[in-house]
């Protein structure tokens, strides 16, 4: 079975100054169809780099290596052939709701214009069809949004116009990066509710980008660990949260504070900094603050290792 | 940290060749008004009915050659531009002035007082100018005073934009709160803090006011309501030239490129001088 | 979207009111005026001015039949031309100048927006810099040095196009004095274009266009165009302004017998009458352009049809 994403050591680079900043550096990875793939680090970690780089949209960086979906080569390739493929089957939900609309569109011009540029059909198809899809994503009153602007629109309803605007071709792969940072608690967990929804339903595949593990967790099958701009540990998300393989993870999940059990004197926190985009690193980029560091860890960058389903990149990692 | 302010821009404008380039220019427009009559004896009043509208020539005595009445144009022209750019230094001056003061106290006091004097601002800079100045000029008939009354209005609009945004930033400043609740009376706290703290858009402003000035001054003298005869300007050149312009083209084309290059350079160091200092309007 | 429309135009209103008084009065005040008692008139205009002011009324009574021939499109009678009134001289001289204003401001709009956005999508290439190059040439160059240039380029040596002069219905004596006339406006909307193009290009909601496959052709088109054209906006009432000026002298030197030479005349001439409706009529431009601009702010951002 072909994966529907495909990464081989894909790296992200931009040029500041006289020298070269690598924000993702060397990253490999699958998405399976159907699958939820949850994509966890602090800002810095290269998480949203790397998709902005499989959907085309990585501006002036300079990116190398290989990234297929569903079998075919998307990097060199013309503009109208990329075009072909985003918005329809590979599509991308942004993480602020509130500016990712153009004010001056209406809602269902928004929408309809997906159809009418992948599916070829009329206006009038097309808004019927992205009615319908308002009301899957429960948007109340749906054929008066259509005609309404984003800012009539509260922030909650324009991110779930966002998904529907992501799911109107029936995409294979939804990448949603930081769904609900910039949203209430409450509508939070409406949006996730959503998205396990729409999974469900379409067998769609869904790469979730969040620094929040929390968010991660009720969704993603697996999880994909990310340190400045690589992948240090790919686990069943089950097997993550039990039995953490890289020191990394295991200090994330010690910051998680926990409504059972009881209070702890102080809130656990990682010492240190994650490294900027731009140190360059020949060694492992976490032993600064691992707290099982060696020498070793100092010279020789550790490889991402393991069976498909449980990685790690470590020299010594947790058993 | 001032003195690294200066520095750091002076550093941005030369890195940019063009701005450079046109600093040199102007540098040597100016020199050339200045040391000309020296290089060429030739005066600006001699007619020379020997060589009536004489093409211009290194060889011959009018190095740019003469228009309708003989009259040397290298000469000539030299003087117009000399008379162009003193009428747009002193009236710059004199906007600036008026503009920096306005600007000020309207962005100090705040307030109503600043809403008004805004609003004022409004009003005149939807007004074109020169239709005001024509009204002027039917009414008091050509006038060199009403000249430069009138090409004093055309800058300080502007100016007065800039330096009233930069004071209101720079009242909402902490400091100022404390210097003024230290018993500092205005006019001290005016001088101290924010005069050196506009002076950067200023400058940049005062060099775009300069262009604006000497194009409208020659607007006026184009249109035969500036200086006027025997006085010369650039603007009476050109006008003069645009009639001769099938037989005399030289008659044309000479205040013509000095006016053009002038302009040019002036606007080039000025947006320059603008992106150096990073400097935007109120 | 009406109630918007009728609030711009409430405010429009008393502002040319107050325009038309305020010259009104002047004039009256003004020493050296052509109502000043102590002018030695020639006794046809003192006979005109009589008929038409009413001068021996007082200054209300004045004003009011003043306001009342204005209502008529009466500006009064000419000093100069004393066979005309002035609304016969204007009758005469605005379409040509309105169809060369109209041209100019086409010209500004249909190449400026364009080449500003070419040079946003090329930003720091080689065409770039040499668009803007070109900008600044166009602001700071006056037309009354750009327009005879052209002429002695294209008229006197290439002998491509008229010098000056013009026919009723000539399109070739128009080219050179729209070109001259459209170049500072055209430069500047190129130049402002072009930043806020840029801007608009960074925003969230072009990278979501993007991320939708949408071509480039529609993303600029459908989603960058109208935000990047606010600022243009803004700059349409001072361009009409700077053709309005820029008339002035191109329509003197390329010998057009539109409004802008009327005017220019008027002041040498000391033609009150002539100057004061050419300055009411001006204003009044002036006003519809700021309120046709305020309509338009309306249609680019949807978001100012709701504010209160």
């Amino acid at each position: 079975m072909v994966p529907t994403l495909s990464i081989d050591e894909l790296s992200v680079s931009f040029a500041h100054r006289s020298s070269t900043v690598e924000a993702v550096d060397r990253v490999s990875l699958r998405i399976a169809p159907a699958e939820c793939v949850g994509v966890v680090g602090e800002s810095g970690s290269g998480k949203t780099q790397l998709f902005l780089a499989v959907m085309g949209l990585a501006g002036n960086a300079e990116v190398s290596g290989s990234i297929r979906f569903e079998g075919r080569e998307l990097l060199g390739e013309t503009a109208a052939a990329i075009n072909r493929v985003r918005g329809s089957k590979l599509t991308m939900i942004f993480q602020d709701p509130m500016t990712s609309l153009t004010p001056h569109l209406s809602i269902g011009t928004q929408l309809a214009e997906v159809l009418v540029c992948h599916s070829g059909r009329s206006w009038a198809e097309a808004r019927a069809i992205a009615g319908q899809m308002l009301e899957r994503v429960r948007i109340p009153d749906p054929r008066r949004r259509l005609s309404q602007y984003p800012h009539e629109l509260s922030g909650g309803m324009r991110q779930r116009v966002m998904l529907a605007m992501s799911l109107l071709c029936e995409p294979a792969l939804v990448i949603a990066d930081e769904p609900t940072t910039a949203l209430d608690v409450t509508i939070q967990a409406q949006i996730i509710e959503l998205l396990r929804t729409m999974r469900g339903e379409a067998g769609t595949s869904l790469a979730l980008i969040s620094h929040d593990l929390a968010v991660v967790a009720g969704l993603a099958d697996r999880i994909l660990v990310m340190y400045a701009g690589r992948i240090v540990e790919n686990a069943v998300a089950g097997e993550l949260f039990r039995r953490p393989r890289h020191p990394y993870t295991a200090e994330l999940l010690k910051c998680v504070p926990s409504l059972s059990g009881p209070r702890p004197a102080r809130l656990p926190t990682l010492a240190g900094q994650p490294p900027q985009p731009g140190d360059a690193l020949q060694a492992c980029p976490f032993a600064p603050r691992c707290p099982r560091a060696a020498d070793r860890c100092r010279i020789e960058r550790p490889p991402l290792m393991g069976a498909s389903t449980s990685q790690v990149a470590c020299h010594f990692p947790l058993s | 940290m001032r003195g690294g302010f200066a520095g750091d821009a002076v550093r941005r404008l030369r890195a940019n060749p063009a701005a450079v380039l046109a600093l040199g220019a102007i540098c040597a427009v100016v020199v050339a008004t200045l040391l000309g009559p020296w290089l060429n004896p030739n005066n600006t009043e001699t007619l020379d009915w020997l060589h009536v509208a004489a093409r211009p020539g290194l060889q011959s005595a009018h190095w740019f050659g003469t228009d309708r009445l003989g009259r040397d144009l290298y000469a000539r022209t030299l003087a117009g531009t000399r008379v162009s750019i003193a009428i747009g230094v002193v009236a710059s001056i004199l906007s600036i002035l008026v503009g920096v003061s306005y600007g000020a106290v309207a962005g100090y006091v705040g307030g109503r007082t600043d809403h008004a004097m805004m609003r004022i601002i409004e009003i005149l800079s939807g007004l074109p100018l020169i239709f005001f100045v024509i009204f002027l000029t039917v009414i008091f008939g050509r006038s060199e005073s009403l000249l430069f009354i009138s090409i004093g209005a055309v800058g300080w609009l502007t100016m007065a934009r800039v330096v009233r945004g930069q004071t209101l930033s720079i009242r909402q400043q902490d400091y100022i709160a404390a210097a003024i609740a230290s018993g500092a009376s205005s006019g001290r706290i005016i001088a101290k803090h924010v005069v050196p703290n506009v002076i950067g858009p200023v400058v940049v402003y005062a060099t775009l006011t300069v262009p604006q000035i000497i194009l409208f001054e020659s607007f006026l003298s184009f249109l035969g309501l500036g200086i006027q005869e025997p006085g010369a300007s650039l603007g009476t050149l050109i006008s003069e030239g645009v009639g001769e312009m099938e037989a005399a083209p030289w008659m044309l084309l000479v205040p013509g490129s000095f006016l053009a290059v002038l302009l040019l350079c002036l606007n080039i160091f000025g947006d320059g001088l603008r992106d150096a200092l990073d400097v935007r309007e109120g | 979207m009406t109630r918007y429309f009728f609030t711009r135009l409430a405010g429009a209103v008393p502002t040319l009111f107050i325009i038309i008084t305020l010259t009104f009065f002047l004039m009256r005040a003004a020493p050296g005026g052509p109502f000043d008692q102590e002018q030695a008139l020639p006794p046809e205009i003192a006979a005109n001015l009589e008929s038409a002011y009413g001068l021996d009324q007082p200054v209300w009574v004045q004003y009011g039949r003043y306001l009342k021939s204005l209502l008529h499109g009466e500006f009064g009678p000419s000093f100069k031309y004393k066979d005309f009134t002035v609304t016969e001289l204007i009758g005469q001289g605005f379409p040509i100048t309105l169809q060369l204003g109209l041209m100019a401001m086409a010209l500004a709009l249909f190449v400026g927006v364009p080449l500003g956005t070419f040079a946003a999508l090329h930003h720091n290439s080689a065409a770039d810099y040499a668009t803007m190059s070109l900008a600044v040439v166009g602001i700071a160059i006056p037309s009354f040095v750009v327009l005879p240039f052209l002429g002695l380029l294209f008229g006197v040596y290439l002998l491509w196009l008229p010098v000056a002069g013009w026919e009723p219905g000539s399109i070739r004596h128009l080219v050179l004095p729209v070109l001259a006339l459209a170049l500072p406006p055209l430069a500047y909307v190129a130049r402002i274009t072009r930043g806020s193009m840029l801007e608009v290009l960074r925003s969230h909601y072009i990278r979501t266009a993007f991320a939708k496959g949408l071509p480039l052709r529609t993303v600029i088109v459908r989603h960058a165009l109208r935000p990047a054209l606010t600022p243009v906006a803004s700059y349409l009432v001072p361009a009409v302004a700077s053709i309005l000026t820029g008339s002035l002298v191109v329509e003197t030197i390329a010998g057009l017998p539109g409004i802008g030479r009327y005017l220019v005349q008027g002041a040498i001439n000391r033609d009150y009458t002539l100057v004061l409706g050419m300055v009411i009529i001006y204003s009044t431009l002036l006003i519809g352009m700021g309120l046709i601009v305020d309509l338009l702010y309306a249609w680019l951002d949807p978001r100012v049809r709701f504010a209160k």
